[in-house]
């Protein structure tokens, strides 16, 4: 079985609500996402320009992953071995279907460079190393729904040969008019035990 | 050329995402990349596009854009010039 | 210092070859795949040169047998055909045998067909059939429905350029840790607008062939290709008395956190990626005899990575080249074609050269090879690196 690791903080944001660690901290009635979003930054006091340049599936990936690791003391000024490990089902679709529109028409044909580089589950994560300076692992996963115990075999394998002393993992899904995003850090120490019953619990609150 | 560059100024905030930058906090002659705005590859990037959309000039080098996207005085400039549209 | 994980089987199609013979043939004779593009409909087909694979998808389609109202993107079918040579060759005829997984990885998936059918699927029902398929785990399925691998893990990796090395990484990791017995590993990408498109306006295509580490580079060229690998626990390697191609002795992965697309001047990711694959393989720097370059012939690419090179090795630099002036881009896949070229050159004792290449960059010293080398090999190092700063290294050895 080996070592047991537990989940330090988690924090879930869907329909304009953000809870950590269980408890809301905002809530909006802004339906449209960016509106939101630039409500959430604003109301979190996050000081990232950079945010706005982001699509849809990194703005709530970087809202999430900000508030957990702030609250773990995770800052970029000191060097911390945190490893990402996300998934979700509609990878980049949301930032794909932009993309796609812009291409679609020969006569008003103008693909912005901008939209392209979303185009890609992943960048999500490049976005969270480049705030938090996290020169560690990182691994996107595809999934028909959130499957907890696939990322809990990838996190301990991380865990137990010292790849990385944390571990942020979880679902950030953007689809359309439907979001969900739902992340949790793993360390060797912390409150709540790092198994599928627990995860799926906190998953579904 | 001054209506043109209140122009750009408000294109450049609003196609590259600028949050909580006004026209007027953009000088005519600051560097928009490095220090200045701090814009990056990928805006220069956009800053190509606008001129084919917008403008109709279209630039074939990426490298031709940071000469020509020095600041908002050289763009305007540049873009009286060659503009077709 | 752990043990490799053995290689028992390779499948491979892509620009120079629908098998891993063919592809080797080619890459011994020179025979790059890069043209213009034949079979997509687009606006760019006189500016851009890609590594198109020379076959239709009806003729896949005939090949593998599927109906004709199957859903297949031909992201489903390279996969397919690639992953059915890698098991054959790995002499696997009860895949239930052993507890036996799938890992695969993708960019484009079924956009493919979407962007073919898009319009259309409110106005023509028989087209329909392809929405599901645009997933990316659908490809995975296919590819797993196909060969009858459903009973353990079956997965998809989506991680950019990196993806496919990933999934070898996540195999090999799942062999050692015990959860597997054997894994196929590996990834498809087909060629779509979409990504002509995107590429195109990020202004890194080349309108001429790619030259890797040329210091007049003018960008890459995209391809399309799937490569699958074999993985097997020593365990059933020793039941089954399998030949081992090669191993999978180290493996890393890190972020660049740098940028969305670019890579940071000094190569930090690639440089810590390689670093660890190094660490896990037990290897020192001198124990690399070829590294088979990421090398995209982009600006930033080689420039980064040449620093990261240089970074590891300081200067003692191994043979490098990139092969990508073959085969063009190919993205989510080329993590695992490169793998394949990997043990090739290790089965083979040959260093592939680096093609096109006339004139060092300026920044540094540092000159691919770029002829075919015979050279006694052991050790090989394979980079594959994403955008969104995911850097990957796997390391292939000869013996465990």
């Amino acid at each position: 079985m080996g070592q047991p690791y537990h989940i330090r903080s988690f924090c879930s944001i869907q329909q304009e609500t953000i809870l950590l660690n269980g408890k809301p901290v905002f809530k909006s009635e802004q339906e449209d996402f960016d509106a939101f979003a630039k409500e959430a930054y604003k109301f979190i006091d996050i000081k990232y320009p950079k945010f706005f340049k982001m699509d849809h599936l990194s703005k709530l990936a970087f809202l999430t992953a900000n508030l957990v690791l702030d609250k773990e003391n995770i800052t970029p000024d000191e060097p911390s071995n945190t490893a990402l490990v996300f998934a979700n089902s509609a990878s980049s679709l949301d930032t794909d279907r932009k993309h796609q529109e812009s291409i679609q028409n020969k006569d008003n044909y103008f693909p912005s460079p901008a939209i392209f580089v979303y185009t890609l589950p992943n960048i999500c994560l490049g976005e969270i190393s480049i705030k938090y300076k996290l020169y560690t692992e990182n691994s996107f996963f595809i999934f028909d729904s959130f499957q907890p115990q696939k990322l809990i075999a990838y996190t301990k394998g991380l865990l137990d040969s010292k790849k990385a002393e944390n571990v942020l993992c979880g679902w950030v899904e953007f689809d359309g008019k439907t979001y969900k995003s739902f992340l949790y850090l793993v360390s060797a120490k912390g409150t709540l035990e790092h198994t599928e019953e627990t995860i799926l619990k906190l998953y579904n609150a | 050329m001054e209506e043109l560059k209140q122009e750009l100024k408000a294109k450049i905030i609003d196609q590259l995402n600028l949050e909580d930058i006004n026209v007027e906090d953009i000088n005519d002659n600051d560097p928009l990349f490095g220090d200045g705005l701090g814009l990056d590859s990928i805006d220069a990037l956009e800053l190509i596009v606008m001129l084919d959309k917008d403008y109709g000039i279209k630039l074939t080098d990426p490298k031709e854009g940071r000469a020509i996207f020095e600041s908002i005085d050289v763009m305007a400039k540049y873009i009286s010039e060659y503009r077709s549209k | 210092m752990d043990q490799g994980v053995a290689i028992t089987g390779m499948g491979i199609i892509s620009a120079i070859g629908n098998n891993v013979a063919e592809n080797y043939a080619s890459l011994i004779h020179e025979k790059k795949g890069i043209s213009r593009i034949q079979k997509i409909d687009t606006i760019h087909r006189d500016e851009i040169m890609v590594g198109e694979i020379p076959v239709s998808n009806d003729e896949f389609i005939a090949q593998l047998g599927l109906p004709q109202d199957n859903n297949y993107s031909r992201t489903g079918m390279l996969g397919v055909l690639a992953a059915q040579e890698a098991l054959k060759d790995a002499r696997i005829e009860n895949i239930d045998a052993y507890r036996t997984g799938l890992v695969s990885a993708t960019s484009v998936g079924g956009m493919d067909m979407t962007e073919k059918y898009y319009y259309d699927y409110f106005t023509n029902a028989e087209c329909q059939k392809y929405i599901i398929a645009h997933h990316a785990g659908d490809s995975t399925q296919k590819i797993a429905d196909h060969l009858g691998i459903n009973n353990q893990l079956v997965t998809t990796i989506s991680t950019a350029c990196s993806s496919a090395a990933n999934a070898i990484m996540l195999g090999a990791r799942l062999i050692k840790s015990g959860k597997l017995d054997r894994v196929l590993v590996g990834g498809s990408d087909c060629l779509s607008k979409f990504t002509i498109n995107g590429f195109k306006t990020l202004m890194i295509l080349s309108d001429t062939y790619n030259t890797p580490f040329d210091e007049h580079r003018k960008g890459l060229n995209l391809g399309e290709a799937a490569a699958f690998l074999v993985l097997e626990s020593d365990h059933v390697v020793k039941a089954e008395n399998k030949n081992v191609l090669a191993y999978v002795k180290g493996y890393g992965n890190a972020n660049d956190a740098y940028h969305q697309t670019a890579s940071s001047e000094n190569g930090e990711g690639a440089t810590l990626a390689m670093q660890q694959a190094l660490k896990v393989a037990g290897l020192n720097p001198k124990d690399i005899d070829y590294i088979n370059a990421h090398g995209t012939a982009t600006g930033n690419n080689d420039l980064s990575e040449g620093r990261a090179f240089i970074n590891v090795f300081g200067d003692k630099v191994p043979d490098f080249s990139s092969t990508k002036a073959y085969t063009g881009h190919t993205l989510a896949a080329a993590g695992a074609i490169e793998a394949v070229y990997s043990v090739l050159a290790l089965q083979n004792n040959i260093i592939f050269p680096n093609l096109n290449f006339k004139t060092p960059m300026k920044e540094f010293n540092l000159i691919p090879q770029t002829k075919a080398k015979q050279k006694e090999l052991k050790h090989v190092l394979s980079n594959s690196l994403g955008f969104g700063g995911n850097c990957s290294t796997l390391i292939f050895s000869k013996n465990a």
